[in-house]
């Protein structure tokens, strides 16, 4: 599968608490959570994203809280993917149970600038800008956690294998 | 042969049925308890409804919290926490606890005996991980994985590398656990230890009581860590047998288990550390962190809320008055430790002193409700986040301490030693 779109950048340590605020906790909508994602830290973002743009981060991204919210509001804004130097693994594992494409490139933060244009491959975990003409490869995922994106998230995954009569 | 293992992969060697495992293996583990509160539960409830199962992997191995927005904020958290009540009478889940007879889920757990040692918990709440201080697994996940293990009683993990963390010595009158824990956070960053364990070991261990240990756990997630864990001890077991009837299983970690990196920290040169804004990890010591006025003081949380820590915080305040324009806001972590507080006259003196003191909910810790900051406010908090808006407005600020340095501080009005205050 190939993802297109343009980026948008932030730095290191970017936490559940800027992606989604707490006081907008009281729904679990995904449309209302998206109105607010990255708020506190870039309030224009909800006015500038576009479907299928591609956020670029630094090193721990996600950290904070477990809130499942934090990827279900960057989804929800339209971001179809999210490449950062590394992820907090509490986010790690949301973005792949709830289905948010997320793969780790620890070079091409130096090299971007904000609106550059991506193409990414995630079977292949390749990622090319198309700005610079630049590519770069990331990490490709466990077969196991392959299983579940393929599965269409964790709980059709979970729903299969409980089908099938584990234990 | 088995090769070694740390205390973290033993414990979930025996819950996937394996005689070992080894840092970066991805097992699946059988659950003891699984955790939620009226943030992450609505959403889980609505993943668990999609799997399509009649039940509940087991009725007594769920746990169900109304902490963050309750007693309700609004009317919107209200319908949250009416989803999670109705969620807990269709399934017949046993520990469902009502506003009243509730705590911040960190504290009241343990306090209820649902975590002993050797024990595999989820929690879909990162700060899951303070049970380690009972010498079990436990960690934060998110929503969709607390559906799955709700419904299957088990969960992939990757078994993680781990960090030791040697404790020596004793640390000096009002230094605690959480400058044992800030310490570490600026030692090693917010993502020093991510993906890892925290394993604590030492002669150290034996001189920090259990709120002191819970205190330390609870923020290893602070460090980036998938948890934190204590090695049991006479401490452990009489808090265990005193709050539990549960079976448990005592682990420890081989002489030559394979650790990342070692960190030793001497307990008794410890000084009382603040995490100044935005970070945990951006620490300084009371006496390097020149003159920080406050407008708010926080006592409480999963983190600091405990009966220790109202004991030292009222004792500081006792015959004392909150400094001019400042205000001070006290939660106890549970209605036994609220109770308890009641009995020793520690509310009394809080009261007498000038704070306001809450029933127990999590509260101003996220930005919820109950002592929401303004632009431009800063305050000193127990808690354990100090993020951008954590609080309330953007440009407030929090910085995390001690209760003992929060005592002192809303005294003074600024950030302040228990010593500036008792002399
Ligand atoms: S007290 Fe704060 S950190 Fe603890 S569970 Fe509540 S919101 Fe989370």
């Amino acid at each position: 599968m190939k993802l297109t779109g343009k980026t948008h950048i932030f730095g290191d340590n970017i936490d559940t608490d800027v992606i989604i605020p707490a006081r907008y906790l009281n729904t679990i909508d995904p449309a209302e959570l998206a109105l607010h994602c990255m708020e506190d830290i870039d309030a224009a973002f909800v006015d500038k994203v576009q479907k299928g743009d591609i956020m670029v981060a630094g090193y721990n991204f996600g950290c904070g809280s477990s809130r499942e919210h934090a990827p279900i509001a960057i989804k929800g804004s339209g971001i179809s993917c999210v490449i950062a130097r590394s992820f907090a693994r509490i986010f790690y594992r949301n973005a792949i149970n709830i289905g948010l494409p997320i793969l780790e490139c620890d070079e091409i933060l130096s090299e971007i600038s904000e609106g550059d244009c991506l193409e990414v491959d995630l079977s292949a975990g390749t990622i090319l800008n198309k700005t610079t003409g630049k590519s770069y490869s990331s990490e490709a995922f466990p077969e196991f956690m392959r299983e579940i994106i393929e599965a269409g998230g964790e709980i059709e995954y979970i729903k299969k294998k409980l089908g099938e009569g584990v234990d | 042969m088995a090769s070694a293992m740390t205390m973290t992969q033993k414990i979930l060697a025996r819950r996937a049925g394996k005689e070992s495992v080894k840092a970066g293996e991805l097992i699946t583990a059988k659950l003891d308890l699984v955790l939620g509160n009226d943030i992450t539960s609505p959403l889980a409830i609505k993943e668990f409804e999609k799997i399509g199962v009649s039940k509940v992997f087991d009725r007594e191995k769920i746990a169900l919290v109304p902490d963050h927005f309750c007693p309700n904020k609004d009317i919107k958290s209200a319908q949250q926490a009416k989803d999670v009540r109705e969620f807990a009478k269709k399934y017949g889940i046993k520990n469902y606890f009502e506003v009243g007879q509730m705590g911040i889920e960190h504290a009241l757990i343990p306090e209820k005996g649902l975590v002993t040692a050797g024990d595999v918990v989820i929690g879909a709440d990162s700060h899951t991980c303070t049970y380690g201080a009972l010498g079990a697994f436990s960690t934060g996940i998110g929503s969709t994985d607390m559906a799955t293990g709700m419904a299957a009683g088990e969960l992939w993990f990757k078994v993680p590398d781990a960090i030791k963390v040697v404790l020596k010595e004793k640390p000096q009158k009002y230094v605690s656990g959480k400058d044992v824990i800030l310490h570490l956070i600026g030692l090693i960053g917010v993502d020093g230890a991510r993906y890892m364990s925290l394993e604590f070991s030492g002669e150290g261990v034996a001189s920090l009581s259990m709120d002191d240990r819970f205190t330390i756990a609870n923020m290893a997630i602070e460090a980036g860590a998938k948890n934190g864990i204590f090695p049991v001890d006479d401490k452990t077991m009489e808090y265990i047998n005193a709050h539990s009837n549960k079976p448990y299983e005592v682990f420890e970690a081989d002489a030559d288990a394979p650790y990342a990196q070692t960190v030793e920290i001497n307990l008794s040169t410890l000084d009382y550390t603040v995490a100044c804004p935005h970070l945990p990890s951006n620490t300084k010591t009371v006496k390097d962190i020149g003159e920080v006025k406050l407008d708010q003081v926080v006592i409480g949380s999963c983190t600091n809320g405990r009966i220790e820590d109202l004991r030292v915080a009222a004792k500081i305040m006792k015959g004392k008055k909150i400094a001019p324009g400042l205000r001070c806001i006290v939660f106890p972590a549970t209605q036994n430790i609220y109770l308890q507080a009641m009995e020793e006259g520690l509310l009394k003196t809080m009261v007498e002193f000038g704070a306001a003191v809450s029933t127990p909910t999590c509260g101003p810790c996220l930005g919820g409700h109950m002592g929401i900051l303004a632009a431009g406010e800063r305050c000193l908090a127990t808690t354990n986040r100090n993020f951008i808006g954590r609080m309330g407005h953007t440009e407030s600020e929090v910085y995390l301490a001690s209760p003992a340095v929060a005592a002192a501080s809303a005294i003074t009005g600024k950030i302040s030693a228990p010593e500036e205050v008792e002399k």
